[in-house]
């Protein structure tokens, strides 16, 4: 099978593109460094498979950050049939940069000119024709959002596969560096090296100093890269740059000169919607109340629509749904313990978490509209000053937002910030941002307790996980990973309206998501640890006498300075440590047999008092991540001693806050 | 000619990026990223926090400690 890959600038549109050529769905965002890992799809054409890659954004085969090594090694390693160069219409001077770099390495390349027709609003003219001549390379024009020349784009994909090898591009560097890679071309194709790639290409990027090329040959022969540092330093003294840099300008100058007759810009740029927009939400006082405003309007939202008018239906319908179930299996005669188990284990856990399903695609609606706005990269914007008094790069905020979603694609986003000290540290504050299989848990306590406040206690909620997470970066970045925090340069996408398809995708990626986890993980669980709360045979089920009871009772302790020593809430986070979800259906079991009839928040405010509830939350809310976060951590990480320290350090504070917030609170006479 | 930081420079200024005054990686970066010499830039925001620049018609948030290594050409 034949692959094909895309690769292009950040936010150019390579996701919509993969979407129109695989059919699938992947969640397109607005905003650069949505894409951090390489994606696969198939399509079929005429009748035959092709493998296609959706690769990271990148600006230049370079590769700075985590992310744009991924795209890189792609295209070098992976040996695509064909490369897809999306290219922004928009943008073209820039976007060519990438083209003409593909180019030299002799890959076979198809330019998708895309978002035709807002280079078109703009007054941008672009003789297609011309400047497919110029580069050598054919050139299909799009309009991916509109499914525009998708079908003529994957054919011309298809008859470049089938032609001949493509031939590295030429471009002229002048008489001194032009030399010098004759030079090293000459030295390279005398010393008989195996490797695949144009031997004048090799020479032009061990002087670029491409440390994945450098150390290639540097395996191969240590006499050459010698060479190639007397040929660097010979460089730099007649060109007065360094010979990088050089080559870099050069890349510029010769698509200065090949774009000159075939792009005709308007003279003037007016001031677009966007800037008008932004004159607004990035104002220097506003940009910030007005980012608290969207976020408290939102969780108020949020619970109005998914709790109280859709949450309510959900509920009844599967307390319905348990009753027929149970009737059925009494009149089935099944055995005693079937009926229990689903009962109390299905109905009271699993439901206990699906009951909340409203609600989370509620919220996701709403953040989505967010996302594919552009907003996001502006919420960015408006925190960077606070991120930076603190210590902290200003992307590490778009890492946090997404970990509102999960932790998980939370911290895999941090590839694109290239320092590893700012990584680091973005890493290690990711899972004190509320993720959605944590808003079950809130969800009970705040309907237990706080019913009339539901949003605003939501909100609150997710200030102090912001803040939280934002004051032990500052620890971390003061303690131990001193340093400079390294420059902030960000995209900020130009604002799209959403579109209702692209919201419900990424609604879906998120609810789908909990949905397969509830009928997976959770489920598996549950399960288990409804046998351990039945066990040993003969013992009251769900009691302190079970297994499950027996291992909460000895947790237990440890939280009676935070209020809630009880087995069973010791075990609900016993149980947050495989999954989130599972502290709601854990609670739901074991207190699905409290009082008869009694569902979950009934029987939670029997046991809690509204201080205990609020401790329980903050405990949830910022101690240990799930497995699937501690292993992304290491590998992300590449270390499992940060992974184990992630435990530790967040059950700390998560224990900290929570016996300060009761112990306090007792104080000041709440209870 | 007028060469100065470019955030010194006020909203609404147009002119070229004239050189970079960093280290030889983060110069290659930026030029690489389409902030390259030459290159003609508008600013668009110079307030508090990052400025915003106009690069055709993109737009990019650069760091004030950043702007202060870019060198700057008004028209």
């Amino acid at each position: 099978m034949s692959t094909i890959a895309l690769v292009g600038n950040p936010n150019c549109g390579k996701t919509t593109i993969f979407n129109a050529l695989t059919g699938t769905n992947q969640h397109v965002g607005n905003w650069p460094g949505v894409t951090v890992e390489k994606k696969e799809g198939k399509c079929r054409f005429e009748n035959e498979l092709y493998q296609v890659i959706d690769l990271p954004g990148t600006y230049s085969l370079g590769a700075y950050s985590e992310d744009e090594v991924v795209a890189r090694d792609f295209i070098l390693k992976g040996n695509p049939d064909v490369v897809i160069n999306v290219v922004d219409a928009t943008n073209i001077e820039r976007n060519l940069y990438l083209t003409v770099q593909l180019l030299e390495m002799g890959v076979k390349v198809v330019i998708a000119l895309n978002m035709m027709d807002e280079a078109e609003d703009k007054g941008i003219k672009i003789d297609t024709k011309a400047l497919s001549q110029k580069l050598q390379v054919p050139i299909i024009s799009t309009v991916a959002s509109k499914n525009k020349g998708i079908d003529a784009l994957i054919k011309q994909a298809i008859d470049v596969i089938k032609s001949e090898e493509a031939k590295s591009k030429k471009i002229p560097y002048g008489h001194e560096i032009d030399k010098e890679i004759e030079k090293l071309k000459h030295l390279l194709n005398q010393s008989n090296l195996n490797v695949e790639y144009p031997t004048d290409w090799i020479a032009l990027k061990l002087l670029e100093n491409d440390n994945y090329v450098v150390e290639t040959i540097k395996k191969a022969s240590a006499d050459i890269i010698e060479n190639v540092k007397r040929s660097i330093d010979n460089l730099t003294n007649s060109l007065g740059i360094d010979p990088e840099i050089a080559i870099v300008d050069k890349r510029y100058e010769f698509i200065e000169r090949t774009i000159k007759n075939s792009i005709k810009k308007p003279d003037s740029q007016v001031q677009t919607t966007s800037d008008k927009i932004d004159n607004i939400l990035t104002h220097k006082w506003f940009g910030l109340p007005i980012f608290a405003l969207i976020m408290f309007v939102i969780y108020q939202l949020t619970f109005l629509i998914g709790e109280d008018i859709f949450g309510e239906m959900v509920a009844g319908g599967i307390e319905t749904l348990g009753e027929s179930l149970s009737a059925v299996l009494e009149g089935l005669n099944a055995p005693e313990m079937l009926i229990a188990f689903v009962a109390d284990g299905i109905i009271g856990g699993i439901g206990a978490v699906l009951e909340f399903v409203p609600l989370i695609m509620t919220m996701y609606i709403f953040l989505g509209i967010l996302e594919d706005s552009g907003y996001m990269a502006r919420a960015a914007y408006v925190m960077d000053r606070i991120m930076r008094a603190l210590g902290l790069h200003g992307k590490t905020f778009i890492s946090m937002l997404i970990g509102t979603g999960c932790n998980v694609p939370g911290i895999m986003s941090t590839r694109t910030l290239e320092s590893r000290k700012d990584r680091m540290v973005a890493i290690l504050i990711n899972p004190f941002m509320s993720c959605g299989a944590k808003l079950p848990i809130y969800l009970v306590f705040i309907s237990a307790f706080f019913p009339k406040h539901g949003g605003t206690v939501l909100f609150f909620i997710y200030a102090t996980s912001f803040i939280v997470a934002l004051l032990m970066g500052k620890i971390l970045s003061k303690t131990l990973f001193k340093g400079e925090t390294s420059y902030f340069i960000m995209e900020l996408p130009p604002y799209r309206m959403p579109t209702i398809k692209g919201v419900l995708i990424h609604m879906w990626d998120k609810v789908g998501a909990f949905l397969k986890r509830a009928g997976t993980i959770i489920f598996t669980v549950v399960t288990m640890l409804w046998i351990l709360s039945v066990l040993p045979y003969g013992v009251e089920p769900h009691s302190e006498a079970s297994i499950l009871g027996r291992i909460g009772s000895f947790i237990a302790p440890i939280f009676k300075p935070a209020g809630f020593g009880t087995w069973q809430a010791s075990v609900g986070l016993f149980a947050g440590i495989v999954a989130k979800e599972a502290v709601v259906a854990t609670l739901g079991m074991v207190y699905a047999g409290v009082e008869e009839g009694a569902k979950l928040i009934a029987a939670v405010q029997q046991v809690f008092t509204p201080l205990t509830a609020v401790s329980y939350m903050l405990m949830t809310l910022l101690y240990t991540p799930c497995a699937a976060v501690i292993g992304t951590i290491k590998r992300e990480t590449n270390s499992l001693k940060w992974a184990l320290f992630t435990v530790v350090y967040t059950f700390a504070v998560a224990w900290i806050c929570a016996v300060t917030v009761y112990q306090i609170g007792g104080l000041l006479g709440f209870s | 000619m007028n060469v100065q930081p470019l955030i010194f420079f006020s909203k609404g200024t147009k002119g070229t990026i004239y050189d970079f005054n960093g280290g030889k990686m983060l110069s290659k970066r930026i030029f690489e990223m389409g902030l390259n010499k030459g290159q003609e830039i508008e600013i668009i925001k110079n307030d508090v926090g990052p400025l915003v620049i106009g690069l055709q018609s993109s737009r990019i948030a650069i760091g004030r400690g950043m702007a202060y290594k870019i060198m700057f050409n008004p028209n």
